[in-house]
């Protein structure tokens, strides 16, 4: 080649980052990985191993060891061992750990770069620019939230012992966003990296060595699947967060059902990219680029499914076209190289079934290029002429591929955006602020980006809903997922009663207490009825015995009051007031009932009594008040954390001071604009149903509460295998919340629960506040870059 | 089912080195009113080009000598001089040093800038001095830099140029048509001064950086195009800010627009801000991704620039000796 037919040809150079350095690196360490467990390496010559490829050489890089019970028991007694130090370090102490993890993560940010690319297979250009900086900035923002911490969240501390497992697809990014708050927040940790791309995951274990972090508080062990599992119910983790698939994030909400720990999941997605008639369509095809060509499209995030309005279909696939003609493919050391290679074999195989077998069922393939099996190369994907039922457009192919789907109106956009399982993100584009800004609270997703795709930052929580998981990482909503709070008192459980069979005879006229569903008093479906006893063993009242109809009945009246979540918190605030008014009225009647259903003396039912009327009080002022956050993110723009209404959200009340407790669970979901299901304890369900006179009185529109009452634990795991039910708090016993936790599995709801009697309902700390105002939402971070 | 692309893009379809002239079309107000530009969003694309590409070691010796090719080598000061021109001429002419070229071992093969632009009191020393290099003149016109002189002195002064020998008129287009949304004035304004050009080509500046939003660039775009601009061009060089790529890939994307919509094509002048061999290299990356191949020709790009050649001399001087130069050693344009 002259000069004078490159001046004719004016091709692009290849640019091959220079590898040896990694090489090097792995060959000091015999590329051969065992565990980082108690600031040590331990290695068995005997063990389980697997190879680490590249994928897109085939070479195999390194082996790692699996690591088996033994290991994991092993790491998590070091992580366990390791933590009371690690709290008394103090935030300071773990602000300057975090630091130095930073900067050493910086001084080496080429060797983690071109590791990633060679155990991963991205392009280095997505390693080097996005990968290795945002996992920086991960460090440098939660040493911050280590130094804030005893000021900012004085009522919180570590939950203990957190076990994290991550995906293959940013290795180093998920370790980041998983180790950096659960060391902010002074909590020790056994992470396990996927066994495809564990390498910058070793590399970094040495890093912590040399940045300070004391033996134990970070430990890493390889393995795949089985190990994940291990790890996942092992019963010294308090904690265990999760990214990955869906149906692995399922199997882990099964397994760790009822062990009392905290869960944090990260799972599948199939996020819509909606284009308008009136946005900026250039921009929008970089979009595009960004939203799914991005990593190869093993993004969870990934714009996957293309909505565009009908009447600039055309036109946008056009220049989309053209533009995927310009996607550049190659070895990913090569800095010109758009797109990669997928993560392993495997993962291209599944590609390619996916694709094969989807367009059986119909559809248009546009490719550029060829898929080359050999470098594990699948060409950028378009699919057109696919319907919503379309396998495709449903289940997520974690690959290059688009699906586009046309629409004819706002409205429909939005019925197609959230028309999935998943829940994860979502783009709007438009030049239009009022149309983005009305649909964004309408997609159902965790993250909303509006002119953009796949915008990530240390102080922006990410996370989904539905199917797609729940918890958050990055921001403060982040924290929480490493925190519980430190108030907690557990109560005494009030001894049993001898059950009588005689009835307190009646004085006057019978009382009848029926179901309240979608604003009416509803008799039980199944026709019986059950006692409930006062504080001396006699019956004071038949209560209906609910089934799963009157579940299915409850849940689709509140489905039917959507109104409630998107009206304002000023009116919420209103009818609150105006229950407070109405409760008060009856006062008198409230401290009898509580003192002969309870036992109570008359003044600790007045105590009762007056802190439900304040509970009232306390929700009405927060409806208007909780709102939520502008975040700081590096970039001209606004990131809102909006705390958004979970939707249908059931309610298992606790037993425990059965007033209060129940005002103060139904107030706290009502402010935030939730639609109830509320199924009181057995023991006092007349005093829940006693409240419906009252709400009937209020101004609560019909469906916003309804109530059933009966077997807590068959009408609480009915709730908890509905689909249309967003959340569960569940106050009961061990049994029902292992069923509740077991069950929610089915769509990934979000559940609170807890062991009854495990606060003191009448301290303003522990029954009421911030804590509920959480659980009540869900925060929905709206990304909205802007400048003309 | 399966539609395999072997990147035979539209833009091949129009890959013959003869260009069609752009006439210009019909004043529509459909094909601009509803133009909206993302500024993150193109900002965002504008940063990619850099990172996306390499170009290196011999590739970039290549594309700097085709970077030559493609300025229009400019001085438009209040004291220039017929001597300084003839100066900046021959500089036009010869853009490398001899040694260079023997460094380069291009032999016998000549390049030259695309063009000389000037003020039109200048037009006849260059004129001179160019005759028979086939390097193009182009006189900067219409009451240059503000455009606020009588419109039909601002068509006499085109005529004045055309006759005195530029082939190239670079028009300023009045900004406040575009500020006040008067397009249709701006449209006649632009075909009249099309039709003054006669055979000459014509550039219309937009002044980019004095028309407040994108939005407004693409509008304004959009219809100078369809008043039969030969080129469009981001900037006089005396705005407080000159070319950049944002303004740029905004202009390149309309001229992409006007020609799926009409099938002409229409070239791009970055000019202003364009000082440096590296900055040349993303400019011509993004017009490569952006238009194609074929847009890398003096044809269809020009850089107006006064300094960008120096540099490049410096980076082709440091091709071949693989040590940084310095400005003095290159001689002046």
């Amino acid at each position: 080649m002259t000069l004078m037919d490159s001046f004719n040809n004016l091709d692009y150079s290849c640019a091959m980052e220079n590898a040896t350095q990694a090489h090097d690196w792995l060959a000091q360490q015999q590329s051969h990985f065992g565990h980082f467990v108690n600031g040590t390496w331990c290695r068995d010559e005997q063990a389980e191993q697997l190879p680490v490829i590249n994928p897109a050489t085939a070479q195999p890089l390194a082996h790692i060891e699996l690591a088996d019970a033994s290991v994991v028991d092993a790491a998590v007694a070091a992580a366990q061992t390791a933590l009371p130090a690690w709290q008394a370090l103090g935030g300071m102490g773990r602000a300057k750990v975090l630091y130095a993890l930073a900067r050493g993560l910086q001084k080496h940010a080429r060797l983690f770069a071109v590791l990633e690319t060679l155990d991963n297979g991205k392009p280095i250009r997505e390693s080097r620019d996005a990968d290795v900086p945002l996992a920086i900035r991960h460090f440098y923002h939660h040493a911050g939230w280590a130094k804030l911490q005893a000021q900012e969240l004085p009522d919180y501390q570590a939950v203990g012992v957190v076990g994290q497992i991550i995906p293959w697809n940013f290795p180093l990014l998920m370790l980041a966003w998983k180790i950096a708050p659960a060391l902010a927040m002074g909590n020790t940790l056994v992470l396990k990296p996927a066994e495809q791309t564990p390498l910058t995951a070793m590399l970094f274990a040495h890093l912590c060595a040399q940045a300070g972090v004391p033996a134990g508080v970070v430990n890493i062990i390889n393995g795949a699947g089985q190990t994940g599992a291990l790890l996942a119910a092992h019963k010294g983790v308090d904690k265990v967060a999760f990214t990955g698939s869906t149906p692995v994030g399922k199997a882990i909400r099964q397994a760790t059902a009822g062990q009392g720990k905290k869960l944090s999941l990260e799972l599948g997605g199939k996020s819509a990219f909606i284009v308008f008639e009136d946005a900026d369509l250039d921009a929008a095809v970089e979009g595009i680029v960004d939203a799914i060509w991005f990593n190869q499209g093993e993004v969870c995030c990934a714009g996957s499914r293309l909505l565009v309005q009908a009447n600039i279909e055309q036109p946008l696939l056009t220049k989309l076209k053209q533009r995927m003609q310009n996607l550049t493919h190659g070895n990913p050391l090569d800095k010109s190289v758009d797109i990669g290679a997928l993560v392993s074999q495997e993962q291209y195989q599944r590609v390619q079934d996916m694709v094969t077998s989807g367009l059986q069922a119909g559809g248009e393939l546009y490719q550029i290029g060829r898929a080359d099996v050999a470098s594990n190369y699948y060409p950028p994907s378009l699919i057109t002429d696919v319907q919503t039922s379309h396998p495709l457009v449903q289940e997520e192919i974690f690959g290059p591929v688009l699906v586009a789907m046309s629409f004819r109106t706002q409205a429909e956009a939005i019925s197609l955006a959230n028309n999935s399982h998943y829940g994860l993100a979502a783009s709007i584009w438009s030049e239009n602020i009022n149309r983005a800004l009305d649909v964004a609270p309408k997609i159902k997703t965790g993250v909303v980006w509006i002119n953009s795709h796949n915008q990530f930052d240390a102080a922006c929580g990410f996370g989904g809903v539905k199917e797609s998981g729940y918890g958050r990482e990055g921001g403060k909503e982040g924290l929480y997922e490493y925190l519980k709070p430190v108030y907690l008192q557990p109560q005494k459980a009030l001894p049993g009663t001898t059950k009588q069979a005689s009835t307190e005879p009646h004085s006057g006229i019978d009382h009848t207490l029926k179901f309240y569903l979608g604003g009416k008093q509803v008799r039980p479906d199944s026709g019986h009825s059950q006692a409930v006893y006062n504080a001396e063993g006699k019956v004071v009242d038949w209560i209906g015995a609910g089934n799963r109809k009157d579940i299915r009945n409850a849940v689709s009246a509140a489905l039917k009051a959507a109104a409630w979540s998107a009206t304002t918190g000023h009116l919420r605030a209103q009818i609150l007031y105006y229950l407070a008014e109405n409760f008060a009225l009856r006062e008198s009647e409230w401290v009898a009932r509580l003192q002969i259903m309870t036992g109570q003396t008359a003044a600790q039912a007045q105590a009762e009594f007056a802190t439900s009327l304040e509970r009232l009080f306390t929700y009405a002022a927060w409806a208007d008040k909780y709102d939520g956050q502008v975040h700081n993110v590096p970039y001209r723009g606004v990131t809102m954390a909006l705390p958004e209404a979970k939707g249908v959200l059931a309610l298992v009340t606790p037993e425990h001071n059965p007033l209060v407790s129940c005002v103060s669970i139904l107030a706290a979901a009502l402010a935030m604009g939730n639609r109830v299901v509320l199924v009181p304890s057995e023991r006092y369900a007349n005093l829940a149903l006693d409240l419906v006179q009252i709400l009937e009185t209020s101004d609560v529109p019909a469906g916003v509460v309804n109530i059933v009452s009966g077997s807590r634990r068959d009408l609480a795991t009915h709730l908890a295998g509905h689909a249309e039910v967003d959340a569960i708090w569940c106050w009961a016993d061990a049994d029902t919340i292992k069923q509740v936790e077991y069950t929610s599995a089915e769509n990934l709801k979000t559940t609170w629960c807890h062991a009854d009697y495990d606060r003191d309902w009448l301290c303003n700390q522990q029954g009421e506040g911030q804590e509920f105002l959480r659980q009540a939402t869900e925060i929905k971070n709206i990304w909205t870059p802007y400048g003309d | 089912m399966t539609q395999q692309v072997s990147g035979a893009a539209v833009v091949a379809l129009h890959d013959k080195q003869t260009l069609l002239r752009n006439p210009g079309v019909e004043f529509d107000t459909d094909c601009f009113a509803g133009i909206q530009v993302n500024r993150s969003a193109t900002e965002r694309r504008a940063t990619s080009y850099g990172s996306r590409r390499s170009i290196k070691q011999e590739q970039q010796a290549a594309w700097l000598l085709k970077a030559i090719t493609l300025i229009d080598l400019t001085t438009l000061s209040g004291d220039d001089t017929e001597a300084r021109v003839r100066r900046l001429c021959a500089k036009a002419k010869h853009p490398l040093s001899q040694g260079l070229r023997e460094q380069l071992a291009m032999g016998d093969w000549q390049i030259s800038t695309a063009a000389v632009c000037v003020y039109h009191d200048m037009l006849t020393a260059a004129a001179q001095a160019l005759a028979g290099s086939g390097v193009h003149l182009a006189a900067v016109s219409t009451g240059f830099p503000a455009g606020l002189s009588p419109l039909p002195l601002r068509l006499k002064e085109i005529e004045y140029s055309v006759a005195d020998g530029a082939d190239e008129i670079d028009i300023v287009i009045s900004r406040r048509q575009v500020l006040q949304g008067n397009w249709r004035a701006l449209y006649d304004e632009v075909k009249a001064m099309r039709e003054a050009c006669g055979e000459a080509h014509i550039k219309t500046i937009l002044a980019t950086g004095e028309l407040g939003t994108l939005s407004n660039v693409a509008k304004a775009s959009m219809v100078c195009m369809m008043a039969g601009a030969d080129f469009i061009k981001t900037s006089t060089g005396k705005e407080s800010t000159n070319a950049t790529l944002p303004v740029s890939l905004t202009m390149v994307r309309a001229i992409r627009d006007y020609m799926s919509m009409t099938g002409y094509q229409v070239g791009f002048k970055p000019a202003g801000g364009v000082s440096d061999a590296k900055t040349a290299l993303l400019y011509m990356t993004m017009i490569k991704e952006e238009l194609g191949m074929r847009w890398l020709q003096p044809d269809l790009f020009r850089f107006g620039a006064s300094s960008l050649l120096g540099d490049i001399e410096r980076q082709l001087d440091h091709y071949v000796s693989g040590y940084y130069s310095a400005a003095y050693r290159h001689s002046l344009g």
